[in-house]
């Protein structure tokens, strides 16, 4: 290494000298040429290849291709040129070390935590929805949208919030781009809550109804949850790994024990209809976030984290063994004509509203300012966790998306229309999927619900059906066999219930400390966690909120999903912007404005996005894709006085249209306002800061020296084992004289 | 039983096998949080060896109830 040279902008204490640059050597050359011919191969197949099969692999070599190669040099540049980060400087980790939540975690430790709080549901949803364009958009919108905007949002914002002593999103907001600014992202924190767990908890009804298999498993994971809880509380306390294999053990047997409830007299009782599953939602999220957090919250966590890192794992050999073939098109029709049955509206700007997570998620910006900073060792690990977990996320979102387009296109179309589309006979079905220009016989239709011993796999919407039909093609034929479909089919929907349940309970709390705080501001009691009333309104509430979407969504006569997806979407993509224009106002302010354009240019990009989608659903005359034109629709129907329109059998299924295309518009117009406000307020903190560059305020903590030596990468480097060993640590990061716990 | 090199080389790949597993325990109690009062303890008695720590059960109790107070904390994502 040269000597460090000295910034021209050392106007922070300590700012990092800047990496002497290093020639690549001839090795790494070649290896980075095979590395960009993979995957520049990979994208000539998938973009070049019309109507003759793909196989998957092109998909994931294009997918990885292009993940190494942004890691290796854009994440780099991000976290040498942009960011500068300090190997010397302490984190708030090592700063406040107090064992419990401050404490340095090692890197690797950390990067499961990390990727274990952003991955979810959603990079599982969204990918097999915008499958309904083909597998080509949502391809390049996955790997682009992670590497530019996505990883990028998430690494910057673990960053600032590192320097701020783990500072939340909504913290940092108010500190730097004002009160107005900050109430509004507070506000559409809130807003994007209540949406994301209608349309969650819509896709586990959607999954569940009408399947005793299924409800029966799932409602196992309660009576598992509450003995494993007991278990740590009482029995033996804090032994996780251990409790949780007993869970996971329960877990299968659950399931199997699904498939003979289903053949048994019993299965009628757990064969529910989307109602009756929707006020068991709400009473059953109710209780969840009243409940003490050791009785159900905390294993039901430990179990879903569990599953989930499993599965996953277990979905990529799975994959890769496999190697299956792409039956969707690489372009459906849909992707120009806007008028797809699974979300309406056209490519631009449906497909990066409805892959939100997997590509760019404004969710992550919460995590990426709460635990993880307070965790981190080194802030040179920030490139790792940051820009590393959210890669692996978008693999993910990569793997579901190829679950989605190996099935039979007309049986994805069948599975993921509305019922007002296919109607609920394999007949109509295979018609309306037919009008669709896809063909699939009513024979195919009926055999693919038998294989997977569900009664009717017909409008399935929400994803989760479709991704556990590609889950159990993939799994059956790498391991198990045709008999095994079945089990698959209910241990993916299982798998995603799962976590999705987790994600119920834990935002409905989430939610109700928030309203709890703002209510706090009118009625003081409010604030104080511990008084009962306040806690059992305040859930109510935010149960109630939630639940209102979900009744909607499933009595919806266009389709709830279709309905409320784009919404969740849009809310999702507006708390990115918030979250990439704090990143980029702070870029500015902290003097980097030679290199804003690294979150200016996705934020553009997500706001472009955003408000042309908001427009579209405000403004459009297409009733199909604005809300309000819809609603005129069946308002003008029903001031005719006529019994039937569009896909509204009855005068009440009208009024029904009328109100909730009513209520969504609204909510449109609320993410749109709050989006311009955030952005408004952002521009005048840069522009502020650009004019007058003294009067800068940042609340940036103290530079203080940091004394842990540890890699950055989750490899360490021949010149880190050096270091490691001149401070007495061995190649794993612990002490080599004794077994230590640090 | 073996001899010579044989032995030699049984006795260094239990070794590493041990090493192994030594490490993964440690990765998995490091992540789901069962070392987590294990670094308690050790980071209480670090300046003070007699210094009083609570026990193993009140320690996990203290934890979960926490995240009742702020359940920010620990959230997972969509």
């Amino acid at each position: 290494m040269a000597e460090p040279r000295p910034t021209a902008e050392t106007e922070q204490a300590g700012a990092a000298p800047e990496p002497a640059r290093r020639r690549l050597s001839p090795k790494s050359v070649v290896i980075w040429t095979l590395v960009a011919i993979v995957g520049a191969a990979g994208w000539a197949v998938l973009a070049l290849s019309r109507g003759e099969d793909v196989s998957a692999a092109w998909m994931l070599a294009a997918a990885l291709g292009s993940y190494a190669i942004a890691y290796r040099f854009y994440s780099k540049f991000i976290a040498n040129r942009v960011l500068k980060v300090d190997k010397t400087r302490a984190t708030p980790a090592e700063l406040h070390n107090d064992g419990v939540d401050f404490h340095p975690t090692d890197r690797r430790v950390l990067f499961g935590h990390h990727f274990a709080a952003i991955a979810g549901a959603g990079p599982l949803v969204g990918p097999v929805l915008a499958a309904q364009m083909g597998y080509l958009p949502g391809t390049i919108w996955i790997v682009a949208g992670v590497i530019f905007a996505g990883a990028v949002q998430d690494m910057v914002t673990l960053f600032f919030s590192t320097r701020r002593n783990g500072r939340s999103l909504g913290q940092i907001a108010r500190d730097e781009i004002g009160v107005v600014g900050g109430a509004a992202a507070l506000i559409a924190v809130f807003a994007i809550m209540i949406i994301l767990l209608a349309v969650l908890a819509l896709i586990i009804v959607n999954a569940l109804a009408e399947s005793p298999w299924g409800v029966f498993s799932i409602g196992m994971t309660i009576p598992i949850a509450l003995f494993m809880g007991i278990y740590l509380r009482i029995l033996r306390p804090g032994r996780v790994t251990e409790v949780s294999l007993i869970g996971v053990a329960l877990l299968l047997l659950a399931i199997v024990a699904g498939g003979w409830v289903a053949e048994s007299s019993w299965a009628e009782t757990f064969t529910l209809e989307p109602g009756t599953l929707v006020i068991w939602m709400v009473i059953y999220g109710f209780l969840a976030s009243v409940l003490p957090v050791w009785l159900l919250l905390a294993p039901r966590d430990y179990l879903s984290t569990f599953m989930k890192v499993g599965t996953i794992g277990l979905l990529a050999v799975g994959v890769l063994i496999a190697l299956p073939t792409l039956k969707m098109d690489g372009i459906t029709k849909f992707a120009t004509s806007g008028t797809g049955p699974v979300f309406a509206g056209s490519l631009f700007p449906f497909v990066f509203i409805t892959i939100a997570c997997g590509a760019l998620s404004g969710f992550h910006s919460l995590i990426s300012s709460g635990t993880t900073p307070k965790m981190i060792q080194k802030e040179t690990q920030i490139r790792t966790i940051g820009y590393g977990s959210m890669l692996v996320e978008s693999f993910v979102a990569i793997m579901a998306l190829i679950a989605a387009c190996i099935i039979d296109p007309g049986l994805y179309f069948a599975v993921n229309a509305p019922a007002g589309v296919v109607g609920d006979t394999v007949q109509a079905a295979s018609q309306a999927v037919g009008n669709l220009g896809f063909t699939i016989t009513p024979d195919q239709l009926a055999q693919a619900a038998k294989d997977v011993e569900e009664a009717s796999l017909l409008h399935r919407t929400g994803g989760a059906p479709t991704f556990a039909l590609g889950l159990s093609e993939i799994f059956s034929a790498a391991f198990g066999g045709a008999a095994m479909k079945a089990f698959w089919y209910h241990f993916a929907i299982m798998f995603e219930a799962l976590f999705i349940l987790t994600t119920l309970d834990a935002g409905t709390r989430v939610g109700r400390f928030m309203l709890q705080d703002m209510l706090g501001n009118v009625y003081k009691p409010f604030k104080n966690v511990s008084w009962k009333p306040g806690v059992w309104i305040a859930s109510a509430i935010v149960v109630l909120a939630w639940g209102y979407f979900l009744w909607v969504g499933v009595h919806d006569p266009l389709g709830g999903i279709n309905q409320l997806f784009p919404l969740f979407g849009i809310a999702n993509q507006l708390l990115a912007a918030v979250a990439l224009a704090v990143c980029t106002t702070l870029l500015i302010k902290s003097g980097r404005l030679k290199y804003a354009w690294v979150t200016a240019v996705p934020l553009l990009w997500d706001v472009a996005v955003t408000l042309t989608a908001s427009w579209q659903k405000i403004f459009s005359d297409d009733p199909k894709v604005g809300f309000f034109a819809q609603r005129d629709v069946y308002q003008t129907a029903l001031d005719k006085g006529l019994d039937k329109v569009g896909l509204a059998k009855n005068r009440e299924q009208m009024e029904t249209i009328v109100t909730n295309s009513t209520v969504d518009g609204v909510l449109s117009i609320l993410f749109a306002v709050l989006i311009v406000v955030v952005l408004f307020e952002a521009c005048r903190a840069c522009l502020k800061a650009i004019r007058h560059p003294a009067a800068v305020t940042l609340s940036e903590t103290k530079y203080v020296k940091s004394e842990i030596v540890a890699p950055a990468s989750l490899f360490a480097t021949k010149e880190e084992k050096a270091e490691m060993a001149a401070a007495g640590l061995g190649p794993d990061g612990r002490p080599l004289k004794e077994e230590s716990t640090v | 039983m073996s001899t010579g090199t044989h032995g030699t080389l049984r006795h260094v790949s239990t070794g590493a096998l041990r090493h192994r597993l030594s490490r993964l325990r440690w990765f998995v109690r490091e992540l789901t949080g069962e070392a987590t009062y294990d670094r308690y303890v050790a980071h209480a008695r670090s300046h003070d060896p007699d210094a009083p720590v609570m026990s193993r059960r009140a320690f996990e109790r203290s934890r979960t109830d926490a995240r009742e107070g702020d359940p920010r904390e620990g959230f997972r994502c969509c």
